[in-house]
């Protein structure tokens, strides 16, 4: 025992440890990181669960359901080379069959059925329909990826630079915030097409048809403020922070900073909101595509399959009930997603 | 009102000017970016005729003397003859078309801030009851619903279902469907919006001060709660005219409305340029004023808001 209020070392203190002791410092778990954190927030709230396996399920099957359908979206199944139109095959009600697969189903063939019936021209609606997804899907993307990258490279040179590169940037940003953006949408949506046509003729593009090609720019030009005002008031704060003064005293410069210090730490604000921004996205797409302004005939998308079923709406009202009830629930459960995304990922976020 | 908030409300009002001064030039040179001119029409004319037509329409000025005075004429909603509607001037046009929209709009918009403040007052002071719950599922559903989605589904519903309402938009009993459309959104985003501002000064203290003083739950709701949780809500109003306005082009579409928004899409089917881009200004100013109000106003009601 030692005796209080003396010099001498107590012995006891350095007597290897004991087994109970070791185990107080073992690593009971790995260290959990910040990304899997999230996904276990994720993965309890139920919701976001929930919306993420539709997302999914909708996403998948607008993939590869064309791969292996037996019908193409822009086939007319009346249309047989060398013959006369076939007009048993338009405006056929689902799971109907056309005259010559009557004949084909009688002589004891298997013939696949149309699920959706068909359209006024013919076309597999249920074909259609998937591909209407996959182009309205695929349009919501690559919108949110252009307004991310012009918002991000904008929205960080404002905030890393601050002073009077900022305010010109952010006046230049409350100004076309301050636009009505849905008239200047269609304005230029209406125009660009025509002025886009001649110059895309040849290259790759015109394949995805001058229409949708003017949307990704009237996206571009129109809807990258709110990512950049988002991404300047996170670089603006975090430019703040001591390891990214450390970094400049280290020698780095402004791209240096940018693109390791201060871009990862908003990585999480970034995704969310892009994210968000995918819905937004294919709703636009689908209200220009409905008032005539978005992809090019013959190619479906949503918006249009809802315009066109609109002229035969009193015979057949399915034909907008089916992509009605998919934007809506690609909107909703993209929506709750990212909802359920910002909370898992971003507490601070949290409402 | 002190210096500060004046100053924010010019800041504004030029902010608002200038605006419109780059929405008027934007119509400007998309009108010029066309390929072959306003004027190309289906039609072959001879050069004679064309350069006639451009003499009479100014084309043939330099491009800034035509800025100018389409900037002169734009400013006086001078839009010029419709190409399309021939011996009509686009601003009677358009003034035609407003009657009705105006008229759509404004009951729209009447109901949805109506409806929506007492749906989300009642959610609010129900909270995580049942009522609550399906308060909150609904206008959910509702928000991720774009209008012309919702405008077909209601008419499928009454007019080729039920056949209860007409699907044309032209008589009084017509505009009902329409209406509604229009409403539904921003009622659910008001609903909303009132609901979780009403939470947010229920939890405040003066409430507590106000229930320990023994002031009846009325009196609380609405002498101390329900005044302070609708400022959030006047935000909310320019945004609503921006919707109402862009909802009613597809809605008045689906409806056979005879409204703006049915003049406005068809003049762009039809390449009846001169309406395009005088509607594009006319619904632009109405927008642009209609933030400007609603902004001032939220500052005037609150000066602690810093909208910087």
């Amino acid at each position: 025992m030692k005796k209080k209020l003396t010099m001498h070392v107590d012995v006891d203190s350095f007597l290897p440890a004991t087994d109970e002791e070791k185990s107080y410092i073992v690593q009971m778990r790995p260290a959990s990181t910040f990304f899997r954190d999230g996904i276990k927030r994720l993965l309890k709230n139920k919701v976001a669960t929930v919306s993420f396996f539709i997302v999914l399920v909708i996403v998948l099957s607008a993939v590869f359901i064309p791969f292996f359908w037996p019908y193409s979206y822009d086939s007319m199944l009346g249309m047989q080379p060398g013959q006369p139109m076939d007009p048993s095959y338009n405006n056929l009600a689902p799971f109907h069959f056309g005259e010559t697969e009557h004949a084909r189903i009688a002589a004891g063939e298997r013939v696949f059925p149309h699920i959706f019936g068909t359209d006024s021209q013919g076309r597999d609606y249920f074909i259609r329909v998937v591909y209407g997804t996959r182009i309205s899907l695929a349009v919501g993307f690559f919108a949110s990826i252009i307004v991310l990258i012009i918002g991000m490279t904008i929205g960080s040179i404002a905030g890393y630079f601050g002073g009077v590169v900022d305010l010109i940037v952010m006046r230049f940003v409350d100004i076309i915030y301050s636009l009505p953006d849905m008239l200047m949408v269609i304005l230029l949506a209406s125009v660009l097409k025509l002025t886009l046509a001649p110059a895309l003729e040849g290259t790759i593009f015109e394949k995805i048809g001058s229409n949708i090609i003017s949307l990704f720019v009237v996206f571009g030009l129109l809807y990258w403020v709110s990512m950049s005002r988002l991404i300047r008031g996170q670089i603006l704060s975090l430019r703040e922070q001591e390891y990214v003064l450390a970094s400049r005293a280290a020698g780095a410069k402004g791209r240096w900073v940018i693109t390791k210090h201060l871009l990862p730490n908003c990585i999480s604000v970034v995704i969310i909101s892009t994210a968000l921004q995918i819905p937004n996205a294919i709703f636009t797409e689908s209200y220009l595509s409905f008032l005539g302004l978005g992809v090019n005939a013959p190619m479906p998308s949503l918006g249009s399959l809802a315009s066109d079923a609109l002229n035969g709406l009193s015979s057949y009202p399915y034909r907008m009930v089916i992509p009605a009830v998919v934007i809506s629930l690609i909107v909703l459960s993209l929506n709750l997603f990212g909802d359920g995304l910002r909370d898992a990922f971003d507490p601070k976020l949290r409402t | 009102m002190n210096s500060k908030t004046l100053l924010y409300i010019l800041k504004r009002i030029g902010l608002a000017i200038l605006t419109v001064w780059i929405v008027i030039t934007i119509t400007f040179f998309v009108m010029h970016a066309i390929p072959g001119g306003p004027f190309m029409s289906e039609k072959a004319i001879t050069p004679a005729a064309q350069a006639a037509l451009e003499a009479k329409y100014g084309l043939d000025k330099p491009l800034h003397q035509q800025y100018f005075t389409y900037l002169r004429d734009a400013l006086r909603f001078d839009f010029g003859p419709s190409l399309k509607q021939r011996g009509r001037m686009v601003v009677d046009i358009i003034a035609d078309g407003m009657k009705t929209s105006v008229k759509l709009g404004l009951i729209a918009a009447g109901i949805a801030g109506v409806v929506g403040i007492v749906l989300g007052a009642v959610a609010a002071l129900r909270r995580n009851k049942l009522v609550d719950k399906v308060i909150m599922v609904i206008t959910t559903a509702f928000v991720s619903m774009p209008s012309f989605i919702m405008g077909s589904l209601l008419l499928v519903l009454f007019t080729v279902s039920l056949t209860l309402l007409p699907a044309n938009g032209t008589t009084w009993k017509g505009l009902i469907l329409p209406i509604i459309t229009l409403s539904l959104y921003p009622m659910a985003y008001i609903t909303r919006l009132t609901r979780s501002s009403m939470l947010d000064v229920l939890g405040q203290d003066y409430i507590r001060t106000a229930k320990a003083k023994g002031v009846s739950s009325m009196n609380i709701i609405f002498g101390h709660a329900l005044k302070n949780s609708l400022i959030p809500v006047i935000t909310y109003f320019g945004p609503m005219l921006a919707y109402i306005v862009t909802g009613s082009l597809v809605v008045e579409q689906i409806f056979a409305v005879p409204g703006i928004g049915r003049s406005f899409i068809t003049s762009i089917t039809n390449r009846d340029y001169p309406m395009v881009m005088g509607t594009t200004i006319v619904l632009a100013v109405l927008i642009v004023v209609m933030n400007l109000i609603s902004d001032i106003l939220y500052k005037v009601v609150d000066p602690r808001i810093n909208l910087e």
